[in-house]
């Protein structure tokens, strides 16, 4: 796929956000995802890695992704600029199950930089085409600092739509930070979205969401009803690389999204 | 059963007709060590040893294989996937636990997700086994769902009664390498004395391990301490999952030389600390614990929850390799005595 647009997301330049759009035309009518998926992105020389789709599906022809700079093909994808071409092998995993959550109010609950499949649904959702299909949407969404919030004009766009109720928090705040300051888990007791019909979805880094969860039982979500998007190693992605299994399942085909009941049935290994 | 007579004078010119028509791999040796290897004649190939040191799983899942190359590094770069052997191959003289391991990476590589490399291979390679008269003292094929003879896997049988073979047929594969070439039926009198000598190896084998109940005592003691315990002398080499004919644990990664280069897939080990270490530094498995215990559960619970069959054919090459002597069925018996912790 060749990248169209390249967008710094954060003010330390680590995490962008790639738009591609398709060299093939017969490889966009055979991609078809939901949020929550994801792809091994490529660039020759240097090797594959995981990221989910930011994108929603909503907005055919083309495939966001949310880069941090962390590793070899990271650096590699951040060295890349507009016109450039990347291989992208998927879709893989199994994404949100959106049939499952029409109907119902969604709670996304989102920390850094694992804010991006959920932005990808929070998308889907909000589109005029799916908006009747679910009803309330509560987003949570944290970051360290203000300069570290993903998305500004999603942000910026949906804290103006009356059909969403959008809370951003940051650790730290800075003299031009209005909003709240605080801990996503402190944030989310405090917001305490109504867990009647309503599903949680969570993701973000290890520390937020072991004090996340429980804050989220104490709504009332029930483990049925409370979706976590997993991040493991990955190689293939297919079920055989054998790396990145919590028990029998492997998160790159039978996830990465489990219901906390689901996973509570599996060892406590990730 | 299905069954003809080789004599053993014969096997020579039978093999002989075979490697005019089909690549074939059969264990020979070099230096005191056996390995599977390509032979242009009969008389290269052993067909009475103990067992090769590296399984032969390696000629339908190489230890390195080219999934594609590229000509650049650059956008405009061309791919190019590698072609598969064009001859059918035979894999002659492979021992039954081998030809069983292939049963388990048919599972694993042809599930939801077809793999092309492996599964060509597999369509395209024929198996003749030679059964076990005298197993050894570290096999235990017959306490994991195989046996000295089984037929799992194979598609033709050997079977050794003295001057012949009894050659069982197990696939219509098989019985195509056998047609034409007059070999005569068994009488019952073979087929008697075949029983006679599965019985006699079946009888000479140890109590090996036992599985009955252990996915359940393994899935209720994920926790246990005992699991340090049993980690305690393991290095961490890695060796016992390079010589299992069932781990298929790989990496991917690519190697550049000059402005060209591949994508390779490698045998990985589950026993490395890189293997699950995560970009952000965090590894699931930081200790040689949870790796120890990775590989006993994904053999003997989790294969059994996706592919229904377990990860181990008592080849006994992880205890006869092992550097520190750790014995996969004292630790499988050790555990099957433990006390369930739920």
């Amino acid at each position: 796929m060749r990248i169209d647009k390249v967008t710094v997301e954060t003010d330390d330049w680590d995490i962008k956000t790639f738009s591609l759009s398709f060299v093939n035309q017969e490889d966009e009518a055979d991609f078809k995802y939901i949020p929550g998926q994801f792809v091994e992105l490529s660039v020759l020389g240097k090797g594959e890695a995981p990221f989910g789709m930011a994108s929603s599906p909503t907005q055919p022809g083309r495939l966001e992704f949310t880069v941090s700079k962390i590793g070899v093909v990271t650096t590699a994808l951040h060295n890349m600029e507009a016109g450039r071409t990347v291989g992208v092998r998927g879709p893989l995993g199994n994404g949100y199950p959106i049939e499952e959550l029409k109907g119902k109010n969604m709670v996304m609950i989102g920390g850094g930089f694992g804010f991006s499949t959920l932005r990808a649904l929070t998308n889907l959702a909000l589109d005029e085409t799916n908006r009747d299909n679910f009803k309330d949407i509560t987003v949570i969404y944290g970051a360290r600092r203000p300069g570290l919030l993903l998305y500004k004009d999603d942000l910026e766009k949906w804290g103006k739509r009356s059909d969403i109720h959008l809370h951003l928090t940051v650790d730290t705040g800075d003299e031009e930070w209005a909003g709240k300051v605080g801990f996503v888990p402190a944030v989310t007791k405090e917001v305490a979205p109504s867990s009647e019909e309503a599903y949680a979805l969570v993701c973000g880094p290890p520390a937020m969401i072991k004090f996340t969860l429980p804050v989220v039982e104490e709504l009332g979500f029930p483990p049925e009803r409370t979706l976590l998007s997993m991040e493991m190693r990955m190689k293939c992605g297919l079920g055989m690389c054998g790396r990145c299994n919590i028990g029998s399942q492997y998160v790159c085909r039978d996830g990465p999204v489990f219901s906390l009941a689901k996973l509570s049935r599996l060892p406590q290994e990730y | 059963m299905k069954a003809k007579i080789i004599k053993k004078t014969d096997i020579a010119s039978f093999l002989d007709k075979l490697i005019e028509d089909y690549e074939a791999f059969a264990p020979v040796e070099m230096d005191g060590l056996i390995s599977f290897e390509k032979v242009s004649s009969s008389s290269e190939a052993l067909l009475d040893y103990p067992n090769s040191k590296m399984p032969p799983k390696q000629l339908l899942f190489p230890q390195s294989e080219t999934l594609f190359s590229y000509s650049s590094t650059k956008d405009t770069g061309e791919l190019e996937v590698p072609s598969g052997p064009e001859k059918p191959r035979l894999i002659f003289s492979i021992r039954p636990c081998d030809a069983m391991s292939f049963t388990l990476l048919d599972k694993v590589f042809g599930g939801d997700f077809k793999d092309p490399y492996y599964l060509n291979r597999r369509a395209n390679t024929v198996l003749v086994s030679i059964g076990c008269t005298t197993p050894r003292a570290s096999c235990f094929c017959n306490s994991v769902g195989g046996g000295p003879f089984s037929t799992e896997g194979s598609d033709l049988l050997l079977i050794d009664i003295g001057d012949e073979y009894v050659v069982q047929i197990v696939s219509d594969k098989g019985a195509k390498l056998l047609d034409k070439k007059g070999f005569e039926d068994t009488g019952k009198e073979k087929l008697d004395l075949a029983a006679g000598v599965i019985k006699t190896a079946e009888a000479s084998m140890g109590p090996g391990v036992k599985t009955e109940g252990l996915k359940e005592k393994l899935d209720s003691i994920f926790d246990d301490p005992v699991w340090q315990q049993l980690t305690e002398k393991c290095l961490g080499c890695g060796i016992c999952t390079y010589l299992c004919p069932t781990c298929h644990c790989f990496d991917i990664v690519d190697e550049t030389i000059g402005s060209g280069g591949e994508r390779v897939r490698l045998w990985d080990s589950c026993q490395f600390p890189l293997f699950t270490l995560q970009a952000s530094g965090a590894n699931p498995r930081p200790t040689g614990k949870e790796r120890f215990r990775q590989r006993m559960m994904h053999k003997f619970s989790y294969l059994l929850d996706s592919c229904d069959q377990i990860g181990c054919v008592g080849c006994g090459r992880c205890i006869t390799e092992c550097p520190v002597n750790l014995d996969i069925r004292q630790v499988l018996n050790s555990i099957a005595q433990l006390e369930s912790v739920k």
